[in-house]
């Protein structure tokens, strides 16, 4: 008897903490394809007015914050145009929450399809980021509209730091999916986690320049400024705008930290993940 | 050339008893200071055996304890045990959606796991959609798929659907679209879970047919079951588990075979006090068996294909009953219904009366194998609603072994599964011409 040791794959107990098969993933790109498919699909069905919801959320919302935070309270918006300067905000803000709260319940969400199944269980987050951002450049489809309005009255004034557009959406993205994954990652043991997010990242919003300027609270308000600074979501906004309406705090530097910040979360979150992945059925 | 695809060494699985709480977080620390400090896992010293009718001392049991076999290309390997024997902590592992505690598990090959129906089906999609999303989640590349689509759908017979959210199908046409994706995956190596327990018997016996199929061009085969019959049918290769251990490891027949004996409690004495153990629970016992004893009193209860069976059963009134009947079915040890008799419904009891009735099988045609008997006791038929008053089941073991009223010559060949468990005695053959 003569058996060739060229096995396939070996299943053991535990696998070094950077065993990372990115290969693996490669191989499982029709299934991320096909999910993002199953999401955007199964959204729209047996709905009447089908994608058109995508715009009515963002719509009403404007609507609404344009109303109480710049007619009420009357917080500056940096002399962009109110509704103009809600909807950047809240569609970065938007693709961000949805793909990060979407991923924090990877596990838990999955638990029936990952108990019967074997594939690489990044697919998953993965393919969430992608499918929240076809979602989400819909809904900056409807932004550019607006955007195209008041440029044509001469409202605003672009710049060319607009062309940095995919490089925000990557980071956004990015950022996303590894704070997402590390929270999934934890909460398969320790739900205790879950809570804390559901209000956590409605206050996070406040500490995002989401609807206000950057340059509003940085005389007024030194110590949230600071905060607001450690916020790596925070430039990303804060950039767009600037690029999109010429007004907004813009620097290379806050930009490069944000990218540092997504390296590491992803780094993290990548090797929680893994060693959660092999386990947490016992768990869940 | 024998291939090893499957090489199980030393696997095992820890579980935690109990709820996941505080507790955890203090043995999640003794875990990881165990690890800082180089050492080994000091709660992989704990547990114990996976016994759930015995209350443990400790929160860790071993639900699978240093397993070892491998299986070989071509095999097609049944997986038998009780349940909690570590069958599906088994398959989790191979399939890897779970990790064992120790040991190492190493394949060769292209795995596809079949761990249930329609796996990541989605209601809204329809039919076809629902193919290569079950198809890619099973591990098929997107032009596999394409390419095996009239194939996949001329399989499940649901052509008609194909185009409708499988939301509004029927559960049958649920699972044939289900398993025909599942029969085209084309792996080398592919574990199968129970999953033919449903859909009606054309259809199972189609994914039968498959399976067999895929066996025999080559392809490896785990399979899970509790359908003994199947097992004994499809498999080459039998594994028992018992308690998170093998307890047997040979060919389908005889695995099958140390199953049930290790499952019912083969008693060949040809008198059985009845007792609770033999009881169902959902009667009333107004009429209650008492014992039952085979009167022919043969050495371990062996008959010839043309002796007589003679039941004698043993009646108590707990309450006056007219005209109730006795109904005796026989079963294989493999727990299969071969036949059954109800008499007319004439015999009656007092209260505090005990009654004898004697059942005698003047020509009982049963093949070589062994068997067991179930009584009910009970009264009324289709129209008037049926009760019975008790119910006994798995008594008086007994074995069809000769031919000759001398009990001399034994019967040579008899394969239950190809000849069935009938032996005519009552054929007349003569020439014609």
């Amino acid at each position: 008897m003569k058996s060739i040791n060229n096995w396939t794959h070996t299943i053991q107990p535990k696998t070094k903490w950077l065993h990372i098969n990115l290969k693996e993933i490669w191989e499982y790109r029709d299934l991320i394809f096909i999910f993002v498919k199953r999401d955007i699909v199964s959204i729209n069905k047996q709905t009447v007015l089908g994608p058109l919801w995508f715009f009515l959320a963002p719509l009403f919302t404007v609507f609404i914050y344009t109303f109480v935070f710049s007619g009420i309270a009357q917080i500056s918006t940096d002399g962009i145009p109110a509704p103009l300067f809600y909807l950047a905000g809240i569609t970065l803000w938007g693709y961000f929450q949805s793909c990060f709260m979407a991923t924090t319940t990877t596990f838990t969400a999955n638990a029936s399809l990952f108990g019967k199944v074997y594939f690489p269980r990044l697919v998953s987050p993965i393919s969430t980021v992608f499918s929240n951002l076809l979602k989400f450049l819909i809904q900056l489809g409807l932004f550019f509209c607006l955007w195209g309005y008041y440029f044509y009255k001469g409202e605003i004034h672009p710049n060319k730091a607009l062309l940095l557009l995919p490089v925000l959406i990557f980071l956004l993205g990015g950022i996303s999916l590894g704070l997402g994954i590390i929270i999934s990652s934890l909460t398969t043991k320790y739900r205790d986690l879950t809570y804390f997010i559901s209000f956590g990242i409605t206050l996070l919003m406040y500490v995002t320049p989401v609807i206000y300027p950057l340059s509003s609270i940085k005389e007024k308000y030194q110590f949230a400024y600071h905060v607001l600074e450690y916020n790596p979501i925070s430039p990303l906004i804060e950039a767009f705008r600037y690029g999109f309406m010429g007004k907004g705090t813009f620097s290379v530097f806050d930009l490069a930290y944000s990218f540092v910040f997504m390296v590491v979360v992803l780094f993290v979150g990548i090797i929680l993940f893994n060693r959660t992945e092999k386990t947490f059925m016992d768990t869940v | 050339m024998v291939r090893t695809l499957i090489k199980v060494e030393n696997l095992s699985k820890q579980y935690r008893l109990g709820v996941v709480g505080t507790g955890t977080m203090r043995d999640d620390f003794t875990r990881w200071w165990s690890g800082v400090r180089g050492k080994e896992n000091p709660l992989l010293k704990l547990g114990e055996k996976n016994d759930r009718t015995i209350i443990g001392n400790s929160d860790y049991v071993w639900s699978l304890r240093d397993i070892n076999f491998d299986v070989n290309q071509g095999d097609v390997l049944g997986i038998i045990g009780r349940n909690g024997a570590g069958k599906s902590t088994l398959l989790k592992i191979l399939s890897r959606i779970t990790a064992p505690s120790t040991g190492s598990v190493k394949i060769k090959g292209r795995v596809a796991s079949l761990l249930e129906v329609g796996t990541g089906f989605h209601p809204e999609l329809t039919g076809k959609e629902n193919i290569y999303l079950n198809g890619a989640i099973l591990g098929m590349k997107k032009s596999e798929i394409t390419k095996k689509l009239d194939e996949i759908i001329e399989f499940s017979s649901v052509e008609r659907y194909i185009d409708t959210p499988v939301k509004r199908y029927s559960s049958g046409m649920y699972v044939r679209l289900a398993f025909a994706v599942a029969a085209h995956l084309d792996p080398e190596i592919l574990i199968i879970d129970e999953v033919l327990a449903v859909g009606d018997a054309e259809f199972q016996n189609k994914c039968l047919g498959k399976i067999k199929d895929i066996s025999t061009e080559g392809k490896t085969v785990l399979f899970v079951s509790h359908n003994m019959g199947s097992v004994q049918n499809l498999c080459t290769r039998g594994i028992l588990l018992n308690n998170g251990e093998v307890l047997f490891d040979g060919s389908a027949v005889d695995a099958v075979n140390a199953y049930v004996s290790n499952s019912i409690s083969l008693n060949f004495s040809n008198f059985v006090e009845i007792k609770a153990e033999h009881k169902n629970s959902g009667v009333f016992q107004e009429i209650e068996v008492k014992s039952v004893e085979l009167k022919e009193n043969f050495p371990n209860n062996q008959y010839a294909t043309n002796d007589e069976l003679t039941v004698e059963i043993t009646l108590y009134g707990n309450e006056s009953i007219n005209d109730f009947r006795v109904a005796f079915g026989i079963y294989t040890i493999q727990e299969e219904g071969v036949a059954a008799h109800f008499t007319d419904p004439k015999f009656s009891i007092k209260k505090g009366e005990e009654k004898k009735i004697s059942l005698k099988i003047v020509n009982h045609q049963l093949a070589k194998g062994q068997y067991y008997f179930n009584f009910a006791i009970g009264k009324g038929n289709e129209v008037t609603g049926v009760k019975e008053f008790d119910i006994v089941m798995k008594t008086l073991f007994f074995e069809i072994a000769y031919t000759d009223k001398d009990h001399l010559k034994g019967i040579v060949m008899w394969d239950q599964q190809g000849w069935g468990k009938i032996n005519f005695q009552n054929v007349e053959s003569i020439e014609i011409q």
